[in-house]
Parts: structure tokens; C-alpha cells; sequence
């Protein structure tokens, strides 16, 4: 297979990229004072699962989150105040880690957009 | 609501109820300790349906693929078979060979197992009081050092397990066991790697497991071992840890008092201590035992330091619910 016919998730490595990727996005994530708090007394084994998860999808691999799974895990974060500011964290720190990880701008900017694409079922609008 | 169908009876679950509530309420008898997704004594086994990943979250890949849930935290969505498991870790018996105070309400119980037991030091058994009731303890005993089976119990106000081993245990009493489970142990892959383990009250035990077992083993990195207690009165195996100090240039540790000084203890929270003796966790291990607040804040507080999430292992000692 040629490169340009390759997916998204294999030119940025699978998932041993979400592996390498997803204590350096946590750590981020929770050291973020404008979002960490959403974070409190979570369990850390399940939230480091859950951050897999939303890696391997934005990095464009499989996973079976639909709109609706989305809007359900999140509601309780929209009661307590979850918004656009918020969201745009997280969109950061998701785009410092690959710039960490020397993902290629390109790819940098085609797993943001699959991230950003779940900004309002995220925040249940 | 999910309709649950276990051997012969079927039956709808009510609004929030788990699994395992609901078997309980049908009269079915289902062994169970912490209620809290923790012990995983209450495993079981999907025939027909799936069960929500919230309930296999912490299985290894080898049950979720047999279908196994723990049954306390499983809340369907869709209507399943359950079963218990068949390789569940089997029931053995063993025998009490010696009860020994370590502290004002902590006991060592040494257990002599009639099968053939692997374990490391640091896993945990469940410890059955009777059909339904049981708990889980960690070993604090090194196989190739000790003989039988080290749990350091501590009596637990209304602990119904925890009263039955401080009153009643006494030596050449046969009781039933189950394990060795969880991965809160040694492993000598990296013998240089500096290690980093914090215990409050009889989470003393994996850890002084753990601490031998990596000694024994010629582990020649860093150890830093802190135990904490409110006072004097909870800390035990001082003299122990002492001369192993001494016999161990490697190894140091810390008695800690959150509550009242003294001369030759650590005055302060023993996490507090450990973090602000070791600011930066980069390529250590870390062990955490005992407290759930000290340890799922030590855990994150840990990782934000820099030690990676695969090298915190973290034995959260959770007080059952109910029983």
C-alpha cells in the first residue's frame, strides 16, 4: 500500500503511538488547571482507559463511540459547567502531546478535526 | 430492565440494582466481598448477552474474552445469562498455624496451605468465613523465605470477617482460601529501576512482602519504603525494617507519624513525605497500599510526578460496603 493510501491511524503508528501517547495526554490533562477539576475523585485506571479510547479514536483508529455515547458520558460534566473553554483544553493538549511525540503537522491537524468533530455531542448541544 | 437468567431462575432487575443485588435478592447465594468492583470475588460469567464494560474494566483481556464480569458492579442494559465462573480460582483449604499480635488491632495470621500455592508476595487471597462471606487480605510472606501464608488483619469496626479472624482463629483451625490474585507485586525485569512504596496502617503487608521480595531477589536500585500511622501505637515491624536497613545499603525506611512526634520517626503524612522526598517519579515503580484516599490521590499525584501509569501499582484497601 502506498503511503497516501494508508489510514490516518497507521501513518501515525497504530497502537503503539496511542500507547506512547496516552500517559503523556493524561498527565497534561490532569496538571491542566482549567480542567482538572473535572477529573477530582475519578477512578485513574478507568479514566486512563477511557483517555485510550478517545486517542485511538481522534488518531482515526477503531472504536465504537457513537453521538449518543458521547453526549451520555459528558452530561454530568455539562451540569457541572463543561464548555466550550473547556473543550478547547483539551483540543490543546491533545495537539502538544503529538507535537511532543513528533507526530507530522498534517496528521496533527487530521486527528484534530476528528476530535473536534465531537465538540457538540461532548457538550450536549 | 434487564432480564437475568441464572440456572433455572429468570428474573427482571430493579432500577439500579446490580447484578449481584439481584441474585441475592432471588435467595441465590453468590460469594462477595468489597461490593465495590475491587476484589473481584464476585466474578461470573456471561452465557448469552454482553456485559458492560464498566464491569470487565479491570479484567485481564483473557476473562473479558471468556465473557467474565464482577457481578457488584455490573448494571445491564440488556437482558443475560450469568453463570459462575469455572476458573474462577479454585477454593483451597488450609490450616491456622499461629495468630500473633503485631499491633493494638492488627493480627499476623499464618496459614499453612494443604495444595500446592504459588503466589508472590504482595497479591491478595480471599480469606472465606463461610459460603457468602469473605474478604481479601495481602500476603505479606515471601515463599522462598517464610513458611505458610503472612495476612496482616486488622479488626475492622462491625467487620464481620475481620471480628471472626481477632476472636476466633486460633491455631489448627481449618479454613478455605481463594486466590492468588491481583499483579501488585515484584517482578525483577529491571533490577536497577528505583523503587518507591507508601502503606498506611496494615497496608504495611504487600508492601513488607514486596520490600523482601525484591531484596531477596538482588534488586540494586533505590527503595524507599514509608509507613504511616496517626501514632505510635499503629505502626508495626519496626525492629524488622530496621535491621533490614541496616543489612541493606539500598534500602530505606521511614516510620511516619501524622499525629504526634517523636525522635526517630518522620513527623507528617507518609505520602506527603515520600512526594516531597522524591519530587520527580520518572522511571520509578511505585506501590501503593492501604487508605483508598491516600492511595487514589498518591496515585495521581505519583503520575503527575512523572512515574509512568504502568509503574503505579496501587492495592486500595476498601472496607466492604455491606454484607
Amino acid at each position: 500500500m502506498t503511503e497516501t493510501g494508508k489510514s490516518l491511524y497507521e501513518k501515525i503508528g497504530g497502537e503503539a503511538a496511542v500507547n506512547a501517547a496516552v500517559d503523556i495526554f493524561y498527565r497534561k490533562v490532569l496538571a491542566d488547571d482549567r480542567i482538572s477539576s473535572f477529573f477530582e475523585g475519578v477512578d485513574m485506571s478507568k479514566q486512563a482507559a477511557k483517555q485510550k479510547a478517545f486517542l485511538t479514536m481522534a488518531f482515526g483508529g477503531p472504536h465504537n463511540y457513537s453521538g449518543l455515547d458521547m453526549r451520555r458520558g459528558h452530561a454530568h460534566l455539562v451540569e457541572k459547567g463543561l464548555n466550550d473553554s473547556h473543550f478547547d483544553a483539551v483540543m490543546e493538549n491533545l495537539a502538544a502531546t503529538m507535537q511532543e511525540l513528533k507526530v507530522p503537522d498534517e496528521l496533527i491537524a487530521e486527528a484534530a478535526a476528528i476530535a473536534e468533530s465531537t465538540r457538540n455531542d461532548v457538550l450536549g448541544r | 430492565m434487564a432480564t437475568i437468567r441464572y440456572g433455572d431462575d429468570v428474573f427482571e432487575l430493579a432500577q439500579d440494582e446490580s447484578v449481584l443485588d439481584g441474585l441475592t435478592r432471588q435467595g441465590i447465594a453468590i460469594p462477595s466481598g468489597c461490593r465495590s468492583g475491587i476484589c473481584q470475588t464476585c466474578i461470573m460469567r456471561a452465557l448469552h448477552g454482553t456485559p458492560p464494560a464498566a464491569a470487565q474494566q479491570d479484567l485481564t483481556g483473557h476473562q473479558r474474552q471468556q465473557g467474565c464480569f464482577l457481578s457488584c458492579i455490573c448494571y445491564p442494559q440488556h437482558d443475560m445469562q450469568v453463570a459462575l465462573p469455572d476458573d474462577a480460582p479454585a477454593r483451597l483449604s488450609a490450616t491456622v498455624a499461629r495468630v500473633e499480635r503485631l499491633s493494638a488491632d492488627i493480627l499476623q495470621v499464618t496459614l499453612h496451605c494443604h495444595a500446592d500455592f504459588r503466589y508472590r508476595p504482595g497479591q491478595f487471597i480471599n480469606l472465606h468465613r463461610n459460603e457468602t462471606l469473605s474478604r481479601s487480605y495481602s500476603l505479606a510472606s515471601v515463599p522462598e523465605l517464610d513458611e505458610g501464608l503472612h495476612l496482616h488483619v486488622k479488626r475492622i469496626a462491625q467487620g464481620k470477617v475481620s471480628a471472626w479472624v481477632h476472636d476466633e482463629l486460633e491455631p489448627g483451625l481449618q479454613i478455605e482460601i481463594q486466590g492468588a490474585m491481583g499483579d501488585c507485586y515484584y517482578t525483577p525485569d529491571d533490577k536497577h529501576q528505583a523503587l518507591l512504596l507508601v502503606g498506611t496502617g496494615s497496608g504495611l503487608a504487600p508492601l513488607y512482602g514486596i520490600v523482601r521480595d525484591a531484596l531477596h531477589q538482588g534488586h540494586r536500585g533505590e527503595i524507599r519504603l514509608y509507613h504511616g500511622s496517626r501514632g505510635i501505637g499503629g505502626l508495626y515491624l519496626l525492629d524488622e525494617l530496621r535491621a533490614l536497613q541496616e543489612q541493606y545499603a539500598n534500602f530505606s525506611y521511614f516510620p511516619c507519624l501524622s499525629q504526634q512526634t517523636l525522635s526517630g520517626f518522620r513527623s507528617g503524612r507518609a505520602h506527603d513525605l515520600a512526594l516531597a522526598d522524591r519530587p520527580d517519579l520518572k522511571n520509578w515503580k511505585v506501590f501503593l497500599c492501604g487508605h483508598p484516599g491516600m492511595v487514589n490521590s498518591t496515585r495521581k499525584k505519583s503520575f503527575l510526578a512523572g512515574a509512568a501509569f504502568q509503574d503505579i501499582h496501587a492495592d486500595a484497601f476498601v472496607v466492604a460496603q455491606q454484607t
